[in-house]
């Protein structure tokens, strides 16, 4: 199992060059997960660099998702889950009792499967968030939300319709929404959990696209069950199995010459 | 270029924020303090409907508690009610609330079974709909609605066409001629049986379609697969495997049957004795408390019996209620 | 080759006798139907809505009694309503699983299908014999225990059809409980509970047996609810008996009003849940 060793680099440099070693933004550091009793993850030790695409791939019910979730705190809304261990984002244990999750909810936010829009109009998905954590007056909403939906490729697509009902979109826009939901509170991490799953191809070509121009601003993690989505989009691969973490290491490296056999079986697709 | 100084311009910005919401900094999420409120709110409704059967049941029992000491427990199966001497008794009412549920429930079962097996498998798929929201618009009926149609329309039809013949080919014989004696006024237990088949007949079959439709298809398709007919399908296949919430259905008709009140007291006739004919007047509890109730002085012995028969159709429906739900609910929950 | 004969008869025996009996539920309403519309519509003159009950005799109408049902079916809505949506989203959204909530669920059952006059004798002894009368208010109180446990009811089956992926989303953007219920949860089900609201009201505009002797009716006009409240169905039930043919007759039209009332209600919210499906 290889992890990527990261010596400090200026944490503001305008666009770090691919294949350059990252600082660690989130820290996963001998994470275990319960359902109860079913130990879902066991001991997984994970750096995601920061400005980097993390993505985590593997066969179904291997912990890729149960991962995410716990990056957000997503389980804490369901008794009978557990996490132990440590989770840091900018060395803050985001796991530790006295952590917010509404707060920390706003610096690392999550986009679903399917396309969550709510029953609003398109305006009010993006204030929602925003309203959440800041008060700003009407003229900074309407930058925000300019900003949002254009960095999300889809300004052009809505803005003459901004209080039509989100609910009118197509599922690629409606998922497109989410995203630029997601940015709109300015978090620092974005997790994608199978985004592109339920949308056809030209919708995922359009948010692969996109997940290439959010990684200038945010961290990004996305587990995905389509591995030519990971070899096209992410910096460094995480292969999961059972709930362990086989290897990790920069997607090239792992795509062409794996190290442990398991994942060179998945990535072959001997199994999956 | 402007875009990459916006750009850091951006990230400097957010960094400071990045520093103001740090998780153990000052929080920033406004309204997150409502939480606890919202939920003491919801919790507390939950609570206020518990509150609510309880009063319900402490107040019926307060009230009919003079009745029970008076009368003890045999208020229940004695048949003597007598404002005169101040002599009451639930034995009759608690006959005829049974019976004509009973009876309801003889007339309402085939219809049900059969109007649920027209609207599952017989029908065309277009006519579904229609037909099946057209039943169910039978069970919106307010039940004053049914009482007057009951008394004004149905009583003179069964009192001209239907009594008679009854009564004079079955009254001679022997056993069964109980049953259909005595004058053809057209109210009684069966007519009141009758309307409230009528008006409980929607409600079961709407209960049986979804039970049926959750048959799983393959089921059923396995059975056609041997030659089965629709009908045997339905029979051996879709019945026996929803029987446990087909019951259910059934007892909760039934509960619902047991309190009608304005449909029966237009058209049972109001006696005050168990007769054994169909045809005879009778009294249920709330058809009873429905009638006596504006004659029943705050504070007398005829207003405490009259809570204390409410007492006992709560206990009854209560009991037929609970055990509908175990068999309904029981295999989903 | 005679038992599948005999099978093959049993089947079309059956369908026919299956067919039948929906025709009889169908006739059995369409009767009804034309037995108000033939005695009620007859008596629904302009009077019944400018004139309250008067002795016989005199051209009264209904005025009094229409009013009556509107106000204290409204302030049922009103009482209820707010109780039932919290209850029911209690039910969906925090006690879930909590033998609390198990408890409460198996209560509003029984309320859902208890005997309406039973309600009306507890309220009877909670609000007229401690305060020395009947009232319109008391009518109300009886009406809003009617109404409650069906918004519980349905509250809790539309809030339990909004996906959770909707509200996770909602959190995962940082916002606290109460806000995912109130902004994203009750929106997505809104046209449920607006309808189980409407059946609510339909089922309370019908009933009699809880105003017996809450509201107790009322010959004059009267919109004080700390005094005896008219409504229309218990107008129908003192005019149905009474001897004179003018006031049956108005029985009647009360009867085809609420009928009416009900049913278009009814199939107003049946038509409002079709494009969910």
């Amino acid at each position: 199992m290889s992890s990527i060793s990261t010596p400090a680099i200026a944490v503001n440099s305008l666009s770090a060059a691919p294949g350059e070693a990252a600082r660690a933004k989130l820290k996963v550091s001998n994470l275990d997960f319960f359902y109860g009793d079913k130990h879902a993850l066991k001991k997984i030790n994970l750096d995601m660099g920061e400005r980097r695409v993390t993505a985590m791939i593997g066969p179904s019910g291997c912990g890729k998702s149960t991962l995410l979730r716990v990056l957000n705190r997503m389980y804490d809304l369901y008794p009978g889950q557990r996490a132990e261990g440590q989770v840091l984002l900018d060395g803050y244990n985001i796991l530790a009792g006295d952590m917010d999750p509404a707060v920390l909810r706003s610096r690392i936010g999550m986009v679903f499967q399917k396309p969550t829009p709510f029953p609003m109009s398109i305006y009010d998905n993006i204030a929602f968030g925003v309203r959440l954590h800041e008060r700003i007056g009407k003229a900074d909403m309407d930058e925000r939300v300019e900003w949002c939906l254009s960095k999300a490729a889809l300004w052009g697509e809505v803005k003459d319709r901004l209080t039509s009902s989100a609910l009118g979109l197509s599922g690629g826009q409606q998922q497109r929404l989410c995203i630029a939901r997601t940015i709109a509170v300015k978090p620092e991490v974005v997790l994608l959990d199978e985004p592109t799953s339920a949308l056809d191809p030209i919708s995922t070509a359009k948010i692969e696209e996109l997940i290439d121009e959010l990684k200038r601003d945010f961290t990004i993690v996305i587990v995905t069950h389509n591995m030519q989505q990971a070899a096209r989009c992410a910096d460094v691969t995480a292969f999961f199995y059972l709930g362990d973490l086989i290897e990790v290491g920069p997607t090239d490296k792992m795509f062409t010459t794996p190290t442990d056999g398991r994942t060179h079986d998945y990535i072959t697709g001997r199994f999956g | 270029m402007t875009a990459i100084a916006d750009a850091s311009l951006d990230r400097a910005k957010h960094a400071e924020k990045a520093r103001k919401k740090s998780p153990n900094g000052p929080r920033n999420v406004p309204g997150a303090g409502l939480d606890p409120i919202f939920k003491a709110v919801l919790y507390a409704s939950g609570l206020l409907v518990l509150v609510l059967l309880g009063s319900i049941i402490v107040l019926l029992f307060q009230g009919g508690l003079p009745a029970l000491i008076e009368f003890g427990v045999s208020f229940f199966w004695n048949t003597t009610w007598n404002p005169v001497t101040e002599k009451f008794s639930a034995g009759v009412m608690i006959y005829g609330t049974l019976f004509t549920g009973f009876l309801a429930l003889l007339i309402a079962l085939p219809m049900s079974f059969g109007i649920a097996f027209f609207l599952t498998e017989i029908a065309p798929v277009r006519l579904r709909r229609p037909v099946g929201m057209a039943i169910q618009l039978l069970a919106a009926v307010p039940s004053i609605i049914f009482g007057m149609w009951g008394f004004f329309v149905i009583v003179p039809l069964l009192a001209a066409y239907v009594e008679p013949p009854f009564i004079t080919v079955f009254s001679g014989i022997p056993v069964i001629g109980a049953l259909f004696k005595g004058p053809a006024s057209g109210m009684g237990m069966f007519t009141s049986g009758l309307i409230l088949s009528f008006m409980i007949i929607p409600f079961i079959t709407a209960m049986f379609v979804e039970i049926i439709e959750a048959v799983p298809a393959m089921l059923k398709e396995s059975a056609y697969g041997v030659g089965a007919t629709t009908f045997e399908v339905f029979r051996h296949v879709s019945v026996p495997y929803g029987r446990t919430a087909l019951v259910g259905a059934i007892m909760l008709g039934l509960g619902r049957a047991l309190g009608e009140t304005m449909a029966v007291t237009f058209v049972i006739g109001n006696a005050t004795r168990i007769s054994a004919s169909l045809f005879a007047p009778g009294a249920t509890i709330a058809s009873t408390i429905a009638n006596e109730f504006p004659e029943a002085p705050l504070g007398s012995l005829k207003n405490h019996s009259l809570l204390e028969l409410g007492f006992a159709l709560f206990v009854i429906s209560f009991i037929v209620l609970s055990i509908s739900r175990a068999l309904v609910r029981g295999k989903s929950s | 080759m005679s038992s599948l004969a005999r099978r093959r008869t049993v089947d079309v025996t059956m369908k026919a006798i299956s067919t039948g009996f929906a025709l009889i539920s169908l006739c059995a309403l369409a009767w009804i139907l034309l037995t108000l519309l033939q005695k009620g519509l007859p008596a629904l003159g302009l009077n019944v809505f400018t004139e309250v009950t008067l002795p016989p005799g005199q051209n009264g109408g209904l005025l009094n009694a229409i009013i009556g049902t509107l106000i204290q079916v409204g302030g049922a809505v009103l009482l209820g309503t707010p109780i039932g949506v919290m209850a029911g989203t209690f039910l969906a959204e925090a006690g879930r699983g909590s033998k609390f909530a198990g408890a409460v669920r198996f209560v509003n059952d029984i309320l859902l299908s208890a005997p309406s006059i039973l309600i009306g004798l507890f309220v009877y002894q909670m609000l007229v014999v401690p305060f020395g009368g009947y009232s319109g208010f008391a009518g109300i109180v009886a009406l809003a225990i009617i109404v409650m446990p069906v918004v519980v009811r349905t509250t809790e089956d539309m809030l339990a059809l909004v996906p959770s992926s909707l509200r996770e989303a909602a959190f995962a953007l940082g916002a606290p409980m109460w806000k995912v219920i109130v902004f994203v949860t009750w929106r997505a089900a809104s046209n449920g509970i607006v309808t189980g609201l409407l059946l609510a009201l339909a089922r309370a505009a019908g009933e009699t047996a809880p105003l017996l002797f809450t509201s107790l009716g009322n010959n004059g006009w009267s919109t004080d609810l700390s005094q005896p409240m008219a409504s229309l169905p218990l107008a129908i039930n003192t005019f149905a008996g009474s001897s004179f043919d003018d006031q049956v007759s108005l029985a009647w039209a009360g009867a085809l009003l609420i009928t009416v009332g009900v049913l278009a209600l009814n199939i107003l919210t049946r038509f409002a849940l079709a494009p969910k499906k």
